[in-house]
């Protein structure tokens, strides 16, 4: 196993050089730490692991009167941000569930902690999600239990970032897509390619901002895709060490006209309000609170982007199991999902959602209903060895290759 | 006559002297030994693990690829000179500061406007930390308060991370000065005026020598407390990496990796710990 970009004999030198003298860090690695990592793998799979035995709920109990959610940004509101945005005290009334609501920035700190334990379900993007399983740290979902489930998009339901041989571990609840913002005083003419943001962002030095993760590599090598076809890059979270490297290159370039890095989205909300930053990727979210705030648009650019579509999952070791299925029916029941997808600005997953949603055309606009548009955003997820495009000649750069030129990349 | 009643029990203590010191110092001889020191030694041999970063199962096989990896990535050793570089700079802003505002507390300023000046150099450290390095975000930024009344800002970068980090930790250098001047006698300053000293003289004779080490406890605060922050850097740092970033931004994913970082700033502290008991400091302390 290489985790590392670099060759395995400057390792060893560099552990020679440490430790004076010392042979384990040359070695072989066993790689037989866990049942998940070590099991012969089936190339070009994305469930090219076998995840944890766990049971699931076969049927629902008594609620428990207590729900600790894990969530992202505007996916869980409860009137403090919007006096009327509120749909958990609505849930906590129907249910007698007393939801405590955690918030977090990146997959990263959601899989931190889930591992931490204490939480009963988590939204997941599918950089989060597989990881959660392959750790055990969710359990399967019986979606039988779930009223809501029947109205999912089809083409929602059993797939690579939500599932693992044709068991669902969760409920799909929205999707949409990383867009570029940009002030629009300050950055003329329009962008319309993400070109703005990767090749010739000089004018906005200073003023540039970029999601703060690992996973945003991706958007350069989906950049890279379109403008560099002769680096062969199929599929942005299947790079090889070569892809990395260019991606990398673009990213470290792009980095002396970047402000700041953000994960924090209350972060990027007052940097675009006071002007500290002017053009970068955001969310849908991002910019409807900038809306009367600050002259900005959120477009998605030519190429295309990278996305997220998340599922809500239950924790295995959550102690409050009932409540968490009935939030995750809460949630994508057709009212509740049609309220939070116009709050955040995505597409929901359940269809019937797009009947009650305020603006008639909101379904429309975000393509909710359409599969081919589902189809062409790259939705995040977790880079591993056994590329993901199908390529088995090479072996890809998994997610700790990414972390670490992450933090190279931003020197 | 009346005889007091001995508490109960307490014969058995007066027969046991090992058994009650035990149970006087066992709580926080453990509370030092075993989630102190503990704490410090998990550290330690989880930077010689590995972690799967799918699995996020941790394999305990001994390996040093964690110390390799910072010793061979040019980044890590950036990072580390940037750090060191930040929290010395930190130091000495502070030591400047503070010494004429210790000065002008303890020998100056009437005594009831040195009292006041302490409860006010105290009262910054009511408010929460986020609380001040947000402030200083506001102030630094674009259209900030700087800006539109000075008409210029360093910006987002490393200025700002050394300016906020002078302000936070200000009182902790403060504070031992002040103690360490209120300890010198007035008449040795007296006595060198007396003998025709200048101030400046005055100051490299008489009170720096007497105030090294309470400088030196000072600047224990401030260099350690700049070297492990990881909150400012994100607050005003701009695109700028610290130790305590990489610790942070790698704990999720590659704990071990995160522990051999943290395992530098340990390191570090240990030689400035080392350098600081050079200059006999910490034995007048």
């Amino acid at each position: 196993m290489t985790r590392r970009p670099f060759p395995v004999v400057t390792r060893c030198l560099a552990a020679a050089a440490v430790a004076t003298l010392t042979l384990a860090a040359c070695g072989t690695e066993s790689g037989s730490g866990s049942a998940a990592s070590g099991e012969p793998q089936e190339a070009g799979s994305a469930n090219a692991f076998t995840p944890p035995d766990l049971p699931m709920l076969s049927e629902l109990g008594e609620p428990e009167g207590q729900l600790n959610v894990l969530a992202w940004p505007g996916y869980a509101e409860d009137g403090s941000t919007d006096p009327s945005v509120d749909w958990v005290t609505p849930f906590e009334q129907q249910t007698g569930c007393q939801v405590d609501v955690k918030v977090f920035g990146t997959s990263d700190e959601a899989v931190s902690l889930m591992k931490s334990g204490g939480y009963d379900v988590v939204s997941a993007s599918g950089d989060a999600s597989l990881r959660l399983v392959a750790g055990g740290l969710v359990e399967p979902v019986n979606t039988d239990l779930l009223e809501s489930y029947a109205d999912v998009a089809p083409f929602l339901k059993d797939r690579a970032w939500n599932s693992v041989d044709g068991q669902m571990y969760g409920i799909p609840h929205g999707w949409g897509a990383n867009l570029l913002m940009y002030n629009t005083k300050q950055v003329q003419p329009a962008p319309t390619s993400w070109s703005a943001v990767f090749d010739d962002p000089a004018a906005q030095k200073g003023n540039l901002t970029a999601y703060d993760s690992p996973i945003y590599i991706a958007d350069a090598a989906l950049y890279l895709m379109t403008h560099q076809p002769e680096l062969g890059i199929e599929d942005p979270y299947a790079l090889d060490e070569d892809q990395l490297v260019a991606a990398v290159d673009l990213l470290k370039q792009q980095r002396q006209y970047v402000g700041e890095y953000w994960s924090d989205y209350l972060k990027e909300v007052q940097a675009f309000k006071t002007g500290a930053s002017t053009m970068g990727t955001t969310w849908q979210v991002i910019a409807n609170l900038l809306e009367s705030k600050a002259p900005v648009k959120a477009i998605l650019p030519e190429e295309g982007s990278t996305g997220w579509s998340d599922t809500w999952m239950v924790a295995a070791d959550s102690d409050h199991k009932t409540c968490a299925y009935k939030w995750m029916d809460w949630v994508v029941s057709p009212k509740i999902n049609a309220e939070v997808a116009e709050w955040f600005g995505e597409a929901p997953a359940n269809l019937a959602a797009c009947e009650e949603t305020s603006d008639p055309d909101f379904c429309k606009g975000y393509h909710a209903t359409d599969e081919a548009y589902a189809e062409r955003i790259h939705y995040w997820t977790t880079p591993i060895e056994q590329c993901l495009d199908g390529r088995t000649d090479v072996t890809c750069t998994d997610y700790a290759a990414w972390t670490q030129a992450w933090t190279e990349i931003k020197g | 006559m009346t005889t007091a009643r001995p508490t109960p029990g307490a014969a058995f203590w007066h027969r046991h002297p090992r058994l009650r010191l035990a149970s006087v110092l066992g709580a926080p001889l453990l509370w030092l030994g075993v989630l102190y020191l503990g704490a410090l030694a998990v550290l330690l041999v989880t930077s010689l693990w590995r972690q799967d970063s799918f699995t996020l199962v941790v394999t305990r096989t001994w390996t040093l690829e964690n110390f390799a990896t910072i010793v061979v990535e040019p980044a890590y050793r950036a990072v580390l000179l940037r750090t060191v570089a930040i929290a010395a700079a930190v130091t000495l802003i502070d030591l400047a500061l503070a010494l004429p505002i210790a000065f002008y507390m303890a020998k100056v300023a009437r005594p009831l406007v040195g009292r006041l000046l302490v409860v006010a150099v105290l009262m910054p450290l009511w408010v929460s930390y986020l609380v001040k390095a947000y402030a200083w975000r506001i102030l630094l930024g674009p259209n900030g308060v700087l800006d539109s009344t000075v008409g210029a800002t360093p910006g987002f970068g490393l200025v700002a991370v050394v300016l906020t980090l002078s302000y936070l930790w200000l009182p902790y250098m403060i504070l031992p000065v002040y103690a360490g001047l209120e300890r010198l006698p007035n008449s040795q300053l007296e006595a060198s005026e007396d003998l025709g000293a200048r101030p400046g003289r005055t100051f490299r004779s008489v009170v720096w020598p007497s105030l090294l080490p309470a400088a030196a406890a000072g600047s224990i605060f401030t260099f350690s407390l700049s070297l492990g922050d990881y909150i400012t850097v994100q607050t005003v740092g701009g695109t700028s990496q610290m130790l305590g970033t990489i610790v942070f931004a790698n704990q999720n994913t590659d704990l071990p990796l995160a522990a051999a970082v943290a395992s530098l700033s340990v390191l570090v502290m240990a030689v400035y710990m080392a350098l600081v008991r050079r200059t006999g400091a910490l034995e007048q302390l």
